[in-house]
């Protein structure tokens, strides 16, 4: 079994498949803190823990030739469209044989046979990209859908609101995805947003459905990501979903979170997406030994990742030469 | 290496204006290729403001050439996204004033996705834009900026002075792999309600051709004294190398065509001939174009020159509204003749 033979998704049946990719995206951001406070992973991290089931519910549902648009905290979002864990490693440790060979790190995740279109480091900035590549499957009829992953601090900026009313205007196949984990980096959302739920409360303005769901709960994130892909697919225009959810972490690095009521964690700590989904799967008789062997089997992959990134060696200098322009080089001056 | 695709027995042309010339270009390139669309601000019914895509909707459609709302951000972003997947868009900045309410967008995202990607994603998109004063617009409508994109890696940055070069250099950019900026001056258009510019009519032929992007022309032979410029400029330099002629001072004016790639060996050939330089830039003096020209030369061969060059630039005011503070600022032929009388005394 390795990295490159063996996909990183094994299960079949939809509710496993659910449960491993969430078990993915934790076990694999658990070891970038980890690597991170040893100086592995260097610059920043914006880490997911806590949110898998929104990258999880729409990794499973979109088609292999949907496209995902992800923030800088878009670890989740790369590894629930099936991009392997060890050029993502990699990549996080600025190595040779990252996913983008060092060029981009941790904020710019970029895989495009995955779908994976990108991650973007400037707040609000790829909705409109998003946006242009949903006008490129309306416009060659592919039935391609784009799906935007943005968080709450996101619904401030500028082009949040042109990206929603273009989409809206032109009835684009792309689905917003806000994911309100209540904290605009070091700031609660609601402090700094003049209505109670920053994405839901705007969806009117452009003729949008109000739609609110709970995000920690992946079978309802499936369920609203599979209605949302069709009615898009189905020529119906945009979409735009607020899902609750609440990261466990700081916003990036070490971030301890100390801005964040001590009674609020803890209340969404119970609310963690994979013991509450792993309980109900026990409930509904799948055995504590296959949920066992998925943890087991991700563990080694996770480890696995781990040695093949510290393997790889930093970049060579002269990658920083290559791909400027589209012959693969920089210079400017002919 | 000019290519002209078809062979020249069989080249017919006819004098067209820069804008013309511009939505020809388009034009030939919509019908060769479906992924080419437009859109910005008034390209539709009212056909660009500066009459960029003038007749492109009755021809190609609503579907293909996109009136958009007041939303750089919005509708560059789009064309970045509908060029990573498969499309040729030609977004039209209506001012490239106005690039400062979306620069994320083109030089963030645009110009370095490709690159931060590792390769991963191409952005063949065009990027034209309106540039230029000399017509009293004021300081917010009057810019050329060019350096200012130039000096930030990832985008090509092309700047016509000819038809013949407008639809060549626009076809170019339209099948280009990367973002391509193509910066128009309002002045070297052919419009009637602008002042005339006799060099902006000119032969153009029929089929379709290319121009590359990072070569300059000789657009005057000349052996005193090189005159490296662009854009309405060259226009200028042109006018006033036939009345020094008559002082005997024989010009080269050396039009760059683009920024981005530059063609250093031509400008150093010029100079290494002539011995003298001028340098034309209606862009702010200051950290642009004009100090990128001089810092070739001082790399390349200081000894080139045999006396110190000058600029004639934009001072680096903002471009003031009134005629005659305005003509004042902008590299006039006025201005131009005394630099090249300067640099010959």
């Amino acid at each position: 079994m390795t990295q490159t033979t063996t996909p990183q998704l094994v299960e079949t049946d939809v509710r496993l498949r659910l449960f491993e990719r969430m078990v993915i995206l934790r076990r694999f951001e658990k070891r970038v803190y980890d690597l991170f406070l040893q100086g592995f992973v260097k610059g920043t991290s914006h880490l997911s823990i806590g949110q898998e089931a929104i990258a999880a519910g729409f990794g499973e549902a979109m088609r292999s030739d949907d496209w995902t648009f992800a923030t800088y905290r878009g670890h989740a979002h790369t590894l629930s469209r099936g991009v392997d864990m060890a050029p993502v490693m990699a990549e996080l440790m600025g190595r040779a044989g990252g996913l983008m060979a060092g060029k981009g790190g941790s904020m710019h995740l970029t895989s495009v046979e995955h779908g994976m279109m990108g991650s973007y480091a400037i707040v609000g900035a790829h909705l409109p990209i998003a946006v242009g590549a949903a006008f490129s499957a309306k416009y060659r009829k592919s039935g391609q859908v784009a799906v935007c992953f943005f968080g709450d601090g996101t619904t401030n900026i500028g082009a949040f609101h042109e990206a929603l009313n273009f989409a809206a205007v032109y009835r684009l196949p792309v689905v917003f995805v806000c994911e309100n984990n209540l904290y605009m980096e070091y700031t609660a959302i609601h402090d700094v947003t003049a209505v109670e739920h920053p994405a839901a409360d705007r969806a009117a303005a452009y003729g949008l459905e109000r739609i609110i769901v709970d995000g920690n709960d992946v079978s309802e994130m499936y369920r609203i990501a599979q209605a949302r892909l069709t009615r898009a697919r189905d020529g119906y225009g945009p979409s735009l979903i607020e899902a609750l959810t609440y990261r466990h972490n700081g916003h990036s690095r070490a971030d301890p979170g100390k801005y964040r009521p001590d009674a609020e964690v803890a209340a969404w700590m119970e609310r963690d997406p994979i013991p509450a989904y792993r309980e109900r799967l026990e409930r509904e008789g799948v055995t504590t030994q296959a949920l066992d062997a998925i943890e087991e089997r991700v563990s080694i992959a996770v480890d696995r990742a781990t040695e093949s990134a510290k393997a790889s060696p930093p970049p060579p200098a002269e990658a920083a030469y290559r791909d400027v322009w589209s012959d693969g080089g920089w210079q400017w001056r002919s | 290496m000019v290519k002209i695709e078809t062979s020249p027995q069989q080249v017919t042309s006819r004098k067209l204006t820069v804008s013309k010339a511009m939505v020809e270009g388009i034009a030939q390139e919509m019908e060769r290729d479906p992924s080419v669309i437009v859109l910005g601000e008034d390209v539709g019914a009212y056909g660009g403001i500066f009459s960029s895509t003038t007749g492109l909707l009755e021809r190609f459609g609503p579907g293909r050439i996109l009136d958009t709302p007041i939303s750089e951000t919005a509708f560059i972003g789009l064309g970045t996204g509908a060029a990573v997947e498969g499309m040729r868009p030609i977004v039209e900045l209506m001012f490239v004033d106005f690039f400062g309410v979306a620069m994320d967008q083109i030089y963030n995202h645009m110009a370095k996705i490709h690159y931060e990607s590792g390769g991963n994603v191409l952005v063949p998109m065009v990027l034209m834009t309106a540039v230029g004063g000399g017509y009293s617009d004021g300081a917010q409508h009057s810019q050329c900026l060019w350096g200012t994109f130039a000096h930030l890696p990832g985008m090509k940055v092309v700047v016509p002075s000819s038809p013949a070069d407008a639809k060549g250099l626009m076809i170019s950019a339209i099948r280009d792999e990367n973002p391509v900026v193509y910066m128009f001056h309002k002045g070297v258009m052919g419009l009637p309600w602008m002042t005339k510019s006799t060099h902006a009519l000119g032969d153009v032929p029929e089929e379709s051709y290319t121009v590359p992007i990072g070569k300059a022309a000789i657009t005057r032979s000349g052996t005193d004294v090189t005159v490296v410029t662009l854009s309405l400029s060259v226009h200028h330099s042109l006018d006033v190398a036939d009345e020094l002629a008559k002082e005997g001072i024989e010009c080269e004016v050396v039009d760059l065509r683009s920024l981005v790639p530059l063609d250093r060996a031509t400008v150093l050939e010029s100079v290494a001939k002539t011995g003298r330089l001028v340098v034309v830039d209606e862009d702010y003096q200051s950290f642009g174009l004009s100090g990128e020209i001089a810092a070739i030369i001082a790399e390349e061969d200081p000894r080139l020159l045999r006396c110190p060059m000058k600029r004639v630039c934009v001072p680096d005011t903002p471009i003031p509204y009134a005629r005659s503070l305005e003509q004042a600022t902008l590299p006039t032929p006025t201005r131009i003749a005394a630099a090249i009388r300067d640099v010959m005394a």
